[in-house]
């Protein structure tokens, strides 16, 4: 009989060369070399660029006039204003229409995504007609169309076309009436105010409740019911009147009343319309990716059809519908950078657009748009991570 | 003897035959009208239609000017679609400014591209190895020097002189070919466990994917001539193929990664312990596998790069979508009220054919990839 030798193996010869770790920090320290050099070598060409063009860098033009016009602003804007004060417009706007975008666009995109799953022949091939043409045409298109084949071909503003609630809409954009309070509305503020308080220590009391008695509570119906009855009663008590102004044509322009601007409607538009279709095909992967053991089983329990949905399918589906929505919402928000084809007077548009034109300072504003829209994105996955935390599933 | 408390012993009757399960009727009952409710949706949804219908067909086809009309007909009150337009532009909106006695040259490319390009979609189709590489590295030059001309007596032919379709195509195709290997690279470098390759790699993926395209392009406009030495110029074209590469390829990093990280440990292990090195093991093992469970990602990123070279517009690129609102802009003898919207639904229909193919041509790949998963 042969006998193995076990006794301790010697460690395995290897060249030098063919040990991993000295080839890892081999490989590694080339890297790093040669992309030293690149940047050194960048760096040079640069300053070089620069001198010959006889240009200065730095940011100190941000505490400059700025002297340019800039259509739209939510706050004073005078050409007198400074740079830096361009560059919060510029994100001001950009979260504007963002913010209403992801609004609109959640709403149209989950009743799509809905519809594309109804068991109604018409309305799901209606969705998929919608969610096949929108999604695969380009959104800077999209928003052409709407801004110079639609917004743009409206009438003038002598023949404006009269929408409800005393709107109008020409080539200038859409006029709406603007709301004026007077000072007995803040009651009513307060009065929001007390009813959301209220609904949270309903939902307390609820949950308290049917921890203990197992009998459920319509938590849903009288918190809308509170939401609508408690500002009521607070208006009426305090004779609180909103009084509304309507625009107005004069000569040449409405007055009064606020005004909407065609690039900020188109953009609006355009964002919202081709972002909904991507987050209805969001949804319906994430309602599809329910077991459907999963309806089977909360059929089986006996639960009814609202509390099946409610209780079993949202919660899962959400699970996988929220990390792709969050990243919809931020590509919308990335694409609100399209506007500036539009000339809508987004954060492109104004910082890394007329300002650099102006002051010539290439590197330190597309450096300032870039660690803009850099800060959204890393907050959105701060978020998102404790989100994937906080849901994930605990497995054994 | 018997626990069984109730045994039957006669058959139960037989239930009547179910009303009715096919034909159309039953199709109608079953998708259409199977609750009030339903009922109600197929009510809405049919008056819809017929709101949107109508107008629909009758400015595309129905009250449109033929591709042989005039512009006095698109001119008229009830015209619709003003076909005539696209079809007298339609040189333009292919090659741009390109010389017009010169238009064989991209016809070549065109021609010879379909010839190369499309037996590499159909699976079929035997020398597969040949054909990629004439496509990938034989292709390009000979298409380049054509296009660019300056050799062989060709007349030689600016970039700035293409234009239209012609440069869509050359933007994405290249945008394509180049971003996949290097989103391979870089997923792989996400992966690698030497610190400083994958930092590197992270911080590239995050930053570009963190931003929109339009400032990548910018800054490849602006700042990528900063970074030359001194009086050398790089080509506007080329400018917006390094802005739109280097954005795709770290989207396509992204979906390798899902790919890379839905293959088990075991292959790995497999592969190191028959003692293939890295490169062999990579080739071999993991990213056959790897690439096959991510084509959608794959391509919806084409579909969404396709999609984005439109933007090259904004950088002052004359893409197809730049080449239309030009001469929607411009074109004064065939202005009339629906030439713009003619136009813009004239490019949007050119992108829908592409996108929508491509989506087609992924969804028949994964089925044919789909080995070893069916159920």
């Amino acid at each position: 009989m042969t006998t193995l030798d076990t006794g301790p193996a010697a460690a395995p010869r290897v060249s030098f060369f063919n040990d991993p770790v000295i080839r890892g920090i081999i490989y590694q320290v080339v890297v790093a070399g040669l992309l030293i050099a690149f940047i050194v070598w960048i760096v040079g060409n640069t300053a070089a660029n620069l001198a010959a063009q006889n240009k200065t860098t730095g940011f100190d033009f941000l505490w400059k006039t700025a002297g340019f016009d800039i259509s739209f602003a939510l706050f004073p804007w005078s050409r007198a204003s400074f740079y830096w004060e361009a560059f919060l417009v510029g994100i001001t706007n950009t979260l504007l229409v963002a913010f209403v975008g992801i609004i609109f666009a959640t709403m149209l995109g989950f009743t799509i995504g809905i519809a594309r799953l109804s068991s109604n022949f018409i309305v799901s091939r209606l969705a998929t007609v919608y969610v096949e043409t929108i999604r695969n045409i380009p959104l800077l298109l999209q928003l052409f169309f709407w801004y110079f084949a639609v917004l743009k071909a409206m009438p003038s503003v002598r023949e404006s076309i009269l929408l409800p609630f005393d709107s109008f809409i020409n080539q200038r954009g859409i006029f709406v009436p603007r709301p004026m309070p007077d000072e007995q509305f803040g009651f009513v503020w307060i009065g929001v105010a007390l009813a959301i308080l209220a609904i949270i220590a309903l939902r307390f009391w609820a949950k308290k409740r049917l921890e203990t008695t197992g009998r459920r509570f319509p938590v849903f119906l009288s918190s809308v019911a509170l939401l609508i009855v408690l500002p009521g009663l607070v208006w009426f008590a305090s004779g609180a009147s909103v009084a509304f102004e309507p625009p107005v044509l004069e000569r040449f322009n409405f007055k009064g009343g606020i005004q909407l601007p065609p690039e900020f409607v188109a953009l609006l538009f355009g964002l919202s319309i081709y972002t909904a279709s991507f987050i209805a095909e969001t949804v319906r992967a994430g309602i599809q990716a329910v077991n459907k053991g999963q309806t089977e089983a909360a059929q089986s329990l006996g639960l009814k059809e609202g509390d099946r949905l409610r209780l079993v399918i949202v919660p899962q589906a959400m699970r996988v519908i929220i990390p792709p929505l969050t990243s919809q919402y931020l590509n919308l928000t990335k694409n609100s950078s399209l506007g500036a084809a539009i000339g809508y007077p987004e954060l492109v548009n104004v910082f890394a657009g007329t300002a650099l034109n102006q002051t010539g300072r290439a590197i330190e504003c597309i450096a300032l748009t870039m660690l803009v829209y850099l800060i959204f994105s890393l907050l959105t996955s701060v978020i998102m991570n404790w989100y994937n935390a906080r849901v994930s599933l605990v497995e054994r | 003897m018997t626990d069984l408390a109730f045994v039957r012993s006669d058959l139960v009757d037989a239930k009547p035959p179910p009303h009715r399960t096919s034909g159309a009727w039953a199709w109608a009952q079953k998708n259409l009208f199977a609750t009030p409710l339903d009922t109600l949706l197929t009510v809405l949804g049919i008056l819809f239609l017929l709101w949107v219908v109508p107008p629909i067909y009758n400015f595309f086809i129905g009250h449109a000017v033929g591709p042989n009309g005039t512009v006095e007909e698109c001119r008229m009150e009830t015209a619709g679609a003003c076909w005539a337009y696209i079809s007298s532009e339609m040189e333009f909106f292919i090659y741009g400014f390109y010389d017009i006695p010169e238009h064989w040259r991209p016809n070549i490319v065109f021609a010879l591209g379909a010839l190369l390009f499309i037996p590499l979609l159909m699976p079929k189709v035997p020398f597969k190895r040949t054909n990629a590489v004439l496509f990938l590295f034989v292709y390009p030059i000979v298409s380049y020097y054509l296009l660019a001309g300056g050799v062989f007596g060709l007349k030689p032919m600016p970039t700035e002189k293409w234009g239209g379709l012609l440069v869509t195509l050359i933007i994405s195709v290249v945008g394509i070919t180049l971003s996949f290997p290097i989103g391979i690279v870089l997923a792989l470098g996400r992966q690698s466990k030497m610190p400083v390759i994958k930092t590197l790699c992270i911080g590239f993926i995050e930053l570009v994917r963190a931003v929109p395209l339009i400032s990548v392009l910018f800054m490849a406009s602006i700042m990528l001539p900063l970074f030359m030495p001194q009086g050398m110029t790089i080509d506007k074209l080329l400018r917006a193929l390094v802005g739109v590469t280097l954005f795709t390829s770290a989207y396509m990093a992204e979906v390798v990664r899902g790919g890379l990280q839905a293959i088990p440990r075991g292959q790995y292990e497999a592969g190191a312990s028959l003692g293939l090195g890295y490169w062999q093991r990579m080739y071999f093992i993991i990213l056959p596998q790897a690439l096959k469970h991510v084509i959608p990602g794959i391509v919806n990123s084409f579909i969404a790069l396709f999609k984005d070279t439109s933007l090259v517009y904004i950088v002052g690129m004359k893409d197809l979508l730049e080449a239309v609102k030009t001469k929607n802009d411009t074109a004064l003898e065939w202005q009339s009220a629906n030439t713009a919207t003619t136009g813009y639904l004239f490019a949007a229909m050119v992108f829908w054919v592409f996108c929508f193919g491509m989506s087609r041509y992924s969804i028949f790949m994964e089925r044919r990839l789909n080995t070893g998963y069916k159920r």
